[in-house]
């Protein structure tokens, strides 16, 4: 399975960054994404403003993993192996412990159908690929609270 | 005996008629009102008898005297009759279907309903007929008058004056009967009642008077007989030239007189009566005539010479003293007088208001603008004061000529006048190229022969044509003698009269009849009269009816033809016509009588609807039926057989419709799917697009910060470019799928081994997962085809399924089968491997486009894959099927071994199964 599980204290580099920058506070953020390469692109842009990255390819456990970890956001991809995104974000929103949580949801899927799909589901935020990085860490960071 | 009792007996005779005619009258109207028939009417008995009014005071009295004259010549006067009621039946059983049917009120309205119903006919015939008649009712007067001399001897009054007493009282009675009531069917119960007690009488005072004859003035038959034949003079001999024409007259008046008509058509209550009649109504005539010899040739014997033997049936008895039996005789032959007299008035009246009087009132109220109104006074009125005419005309005859023609002479020239209505007649009721301009013809010029060479001279030399004229002709051209016309003077003058009157009456209408055309109404009623016994029997058609149709017919009719024009033509058409129609005849609603000019115009309104041959059938139902021909059913059925196919075409294009309806529905369909598959496709695009350049922007803007490691510089330029080369990658299989599904695609033609090519692929499958190690199992040996295609697609093909089973085949030890088979022209290659195989609900959906059996980056492509591959296989003439159950994902690749790149794609696949 594709999945980067980078937790701080792991690495170093992730500490000294987070210090740096500060803006993530170590908070967590869990990227359900199913592209690698977008997968670590997020990883590496989110982990250098001071979060905590966890990376995940697969739809049909995405639920557990998030009700185990309890991350202060989630970015979620459409179109996932196994679950649709939407799929599971209509179920997370329907567990009260989790319906707070912010959720941006990415899709390369542009069309305003789905992006009012998206939010019907219930997402905090919707953003369609290519996204630009600063956007994406502005949302991030908006959506926590910093 | 007195003169004042023979009165007093004749008075109370026709008292005692009067009152059986009286009740028969109440009898039938009591019927009626229950609605039933009245039973003695409708006796055959009752029909026979009445016939018996052909046997008048002539048959009564003169033939008597004829027979002392003549011999048996008189026979020829019972022969006619005979013959045509037991030989000619069928003739008088469409003369009385005919007249029923179309309610016939007498001989002229015959002739002129046949011929398009034209009053000028008519009036031909009723003048004739009166002409004819006079004569003869003066012979019933003179009869009279003479049986009343032969009793009361000298003293007797005046003959004139005894006559024209018996006319007045005869018209009273006539008048009192005749015309009670009028009748659409002109019948009259009472008076025909009367009539065949008379009969009755004058039958058993004659039979009486030939038993006493023979067995009491004679010792028996056998006495008589030797009489008869030591009587025997020359003049008796017997002319076969005279007996075959008096034959012939006598069975010509016996259906054109008018009183007999009557009797027999007018007045006929049952057409199965004339069964009986046809053998009884001969029967009567033999009993009536079988002591007319024996008691000429007693007279002759007996009574002294210069005796009238005209009066032997009242001298014989008067002579031998026996009074009884002699006003017995008188009662006989006054019945006999008066029932001609009673019958033919009330059928002349009839014609003579009806053809004369009635157009000639209705003519001058139109001048006057009076259409209003009842008829029926004036119809009466019209026949009680023609009777009064015709007996005064008779009784004028009677004294113009002086009563001194013998009896017999007198009635015969009535017969011929008659007798010229039988061309018309005849052919009436059986030939339909008959015409009312030939019956006209023929009428006229037998009638004026008749008047000029029979009726004029019978009056004697210089009352009417000189004798001069009678001896060199007129303007002493002796071919107009009026008793040898045309030089032909061997005929006696009866029979001279007889046979150039028919001749150019028969001539004249045939002629006539060819060379004019009828009009519609004509045609119409031809068609009613010859076809009579095609017709439903109890129909009374849409033709001609007597001067006043019974309105009870209808307008039942009229409201089916309206309920049938509605269903042909539309309710509110169908109404506006008929209430325009009703408008023009002067009638408010919407019911028109159905005149044959509005059944001809409705004709051909439906006709515009339902054709010709159908509008006429429809209306022929309606009215009654008319004519339905052999023609007529063809010329339906062939319109039926029109329509039909008429309708099997519209029922094919319908059918043609639906399926390309459906058709348009299926491609509709197809559109729609096609157009959801391509927002489907472009959305997939799009995504397929959209993902590579996320990575690519997202590490570009990493790049452009400086605050990163030259490792990492290096690893995501890397990536950048990967992500480039997927997006160029998966531009050029777009674009390749494109070119292949629309069939544009070049295809280049080589000669090369299969087993090479699939050599070929397996080093250039190699590259993908190079880190597994794979088994191929293959026979060489099968693989050495010689194939002629597109090799480099083919090599493409097998290049895809190898890599995908690198990829996907989840075995620890991976192996893949390679099979070869040809089948004729086509070769099958199948590759298989040890894995797991596509799941069953997805095996239908791995050649669709963008389907990928997992996440995209493990199968390192758009999953345009196999969709490229059944598109290559398709252009090459082939397919690529996915074969389930074989251990494992099995491919098989199938194409012809060599291609014919002119084929289109479809025909080459066609050609390869």
């Amino acid at each position: 399975m594709a999945q980067n599980h980078c937790v701080p204290g792991e690495s170093t580099a992730d500490r000294a960054s987070m210090t740096k920058a500060g803006h993530g506070g170590g908070r967590l953020v869990l990227v359900l994404e199913d592209e690698p390469n977008i997968s670590e692109a997020i990883r590496f842009i989110l982990h250098r403003d001071g979060w905590t990255v966890i990376s995940h390819a697969e739809g049909q456990d995405a639920l557990e993993m998030i009700v185990r970890e309890r991350p202060a956001l989630l970015i979620l991809d459409v179109m996932l192996p196994g679950r649709s995104g939407l799929d599971i974000l209509e179920a997370l929103r329907a567990d009260p412990a989790l319906a707070d949580l912010p959720v941006i949801v990415l899709t390369a899927k542009g069309q305003a159908a789905d992006r009012e799909r998206a939010m019907r589901s219930g997402a905090s935020l919707y953003m369609a690929k290519p996204f630009s990085n600063a956007e994406l860490l502005a949302a991030a960071r908006q959506l926590v609270g910093v | 005996m007195t003169l004042n009792l023979l009165v007093l007996a004749a008075l109370g005779y026709v008292a005692f008629l009067f009152t059986i005619a009286w009740a028969a009258e109440r009898q039938a109207e009591r019927a009626r009102a229950q609605g039933q028939h009245f039973r003695l009417l409708r006796s055959p008995l009752v029909y026979t008898l009445s016939l018996s009014v052909y046997c008048t005071a002539w048959t009564f009295y003169g033939a008597v005297g004829y027979a002392a004259r003549s011999g048996l010549e008189f026979i020829t006067i019972y022969l006619g009759p005979t013959l045509v009621f037991v030989g000619w039946w069928w003739l008088l059983r469409k003369l009385v279907r005919v007249g029923k049917a179309q309610s016939v009120t007498s001989i002229a309205d015959l002739i002129s309903s046949r011929y398009g119903k034209s009053n000028a006919l008519g009036v031909i015939v009723t003048t004739l007929a009166v002409a004819a008649y006079t004569p003869y009712i003066a012979l019933q007067l003179q009869s009279i008058s003479l049986s009343f001399a032969a009793f009361a001897g000298e003293d007797s009054i005046a003959p004139r004056q005894m006559a024209l007493w018996t006319a007045a009282g005869l018209a009273v009675f006539t008048i009192l009967f005749g015309t009670r009531n009028l009748d659409a069917k002109e019948q009259h119960p009472g008076v025909v009642i009367a009539i065949a007690v008379e009969a009755v009488v004058k039958l058993f005072a004659l039979l009486a008077v030939g038993t006493f004859v023979v067995w009491g003035l004679a010792d028996g038959p056998a006495d008589v007989m030797a009489r008869i034949e030591s009587a025997s003079r020359a003049d008796w001999v017997i002319q076969p030239g005279r007996w075959l024409g008096l034959t012939l007259l006598a069975g010509i008046a016996i259906v054109t007189l008018p009183r007999m008509f009557q009797v027999l058509v007018v007045e006929n209550a049952d057409e199965r009566h004339l069964a009986v009649a046809s053998w009884a109504f001969p029967l009567y005539l033999i009993l009536i005539s079988l002591f007319v010899l024996p008691i000429a040739v007693m007279g002759l014997d007996l009574l002294p010479a210069g005796q009238n033997p005209d009066m032997f049936v009242l001298a014989l008895p008067l002579a031998m003293d026996r009074e009884g039996l002699a006003m017995l005789a008188f009662l006989g032959g006054f019945s006999a007088a008066t029932s001609m007299v009673i019958i033919a008035s009330i059928a002349l009246s009839t014609m003579v208001s009806n053809h004369l009087v009635v157009p000639l009132w209705l003519w001058h109220r139109t001048r006057q603008g009076q259409m209003q109104g009842d008829l029926r006074g004036l119809v009466l009125n019209a026949r009680r004061l023609a009777i009064g005419i015709i007996l005064g005309l008779g009784y004028l005859y009677y004294i113009v000529s002086g009563g001194g023609a013998a009896l017999a002479a007198i009635g015969l020239i009535a017969f011929v006048g008659m007798a010229q209505v039988l061309p018309a007649m005849i052919g009436a009721l059986y030939w339909r190229g008959a015409t009312r301009v030939g019956a006209a013809a023929g009428l006229v010029s037998g009638a004026l022969v008749w008047l000029y060479a029979l009726f004029l001279p019978s009056f004697g030399p210089d009352v009417f044509i000189s004798a001069r004229v009678m001896e060199e002709g007129v303007f002493g051209l002796a071919w107009l003698r009026p008793h040898s016309l045309f030089g032909v003077d061997a005929l006696d003058p009866l029979l001279h009269a007889l046979f150039w009157s028919l001749a150019l009456n028969t001539a004249a209408f045939i002629l006539g009849s060819l060379a004019s055309f009828p009009g519609p109404i004509e045609r119409l009623q031809g068609a009613q009269f010859v076809n009579a016994f095609s017709l439903a029997g109890e129909a009374e058609g849409s033709a001609a009816r007597g001067w006043m149709p019974a309105q009870s017919r209808i307008e039942p009719e009229a409201e089916d033809l309206l309920a049938m024009a509605q269903r042909i033509m539309g309710t509110t058409e169908a109404q506006t016509f008929f209430q325009a129609e009703a408008a023009e005849q002067g009638k408010q609603g919407y019911l028109p009588d159905p005149t044959p000019a509005f059944l001809d115009k409705l004709e051909l309104k439906l006709a515009s609807s339902v054709g010709t041959a159908t509008a006429h059938a429809m209306i022929a139902q309606i009215t009654g039926g008319s004519v339905v021909s052999v023609e007529a059913l063809m010329a339906v059925a062939s319109e039926t057989a029109q329509i039909m196919e008429h309708s099997a075409q519209l029922e094919a294009k319908s059918e043609e419709l639906a399926r390309t309806a459906r058709q348009l529905r299926e491609a509709n369909e197809l559109l729609q799917k096609l157009s959801v598959q391509k927002d489907s496709f472009l959305s997939q695009i799009s995504h397929e697009l959209r993902t590579p350049m996320t990575s690519i922007r997202a590490f570009s803007e990493i790049l452009m910060d400086d605050e990163i490691t030259g490792e990492e510089q290096i690893k995501y330029a890397r990536i950048i470019h990967d992500e480039s080369i997927r997006l160029t990658r998966l531009l050029d299989d777009l674009l390749d799928l494109s070119v292949l599904e629309h069939g544009q695609v070049n295809l280049d033609i080589q000669q090369a081994n299969l087993s090479e090519l699939i050599d070929k692929a397996l080093i250039a499958s190699n590259s993908v997962l190079p880190q597994r190690e794979f088994r191929i199992l293959r026979s060489t040996d099968d693989e050495q085809i010689m194939l002629k295609t597109d090799t480099g697609r083919l090599t493409q093909v097998f290049i895809n399924v190898l890599s995908n089973a690198r990829k996907y085949c989840d075995a620890e030890k991976p192996v893949m089968r390679i099979t070869v088979r040809r089948r004729g022209p086509k070769v099958s290659v199948d590759f298989i491997d040890n894995g797991s195989g596509i799941p069953k609900k997805s095996q239908a959906l791995i050649f669709e486009k963008f389907w990928r059996l997992t996440d995209t980056h493990k199968a390192g492509g758009a999953g345009l894959g196999l969709a490229i591959c059944r598109e290559i296989m398709l252009n090459l003439g082939g397919d690529i099927t996915y074969v389930p159950g074989q251990g494992g994902a099995a491919f098989r690749v199938s194409f012809p071994t060599a291609l014919d790149p002119a084929l289109p794609r479809a025909a080459k696949q066609a050609v390869a199964e």
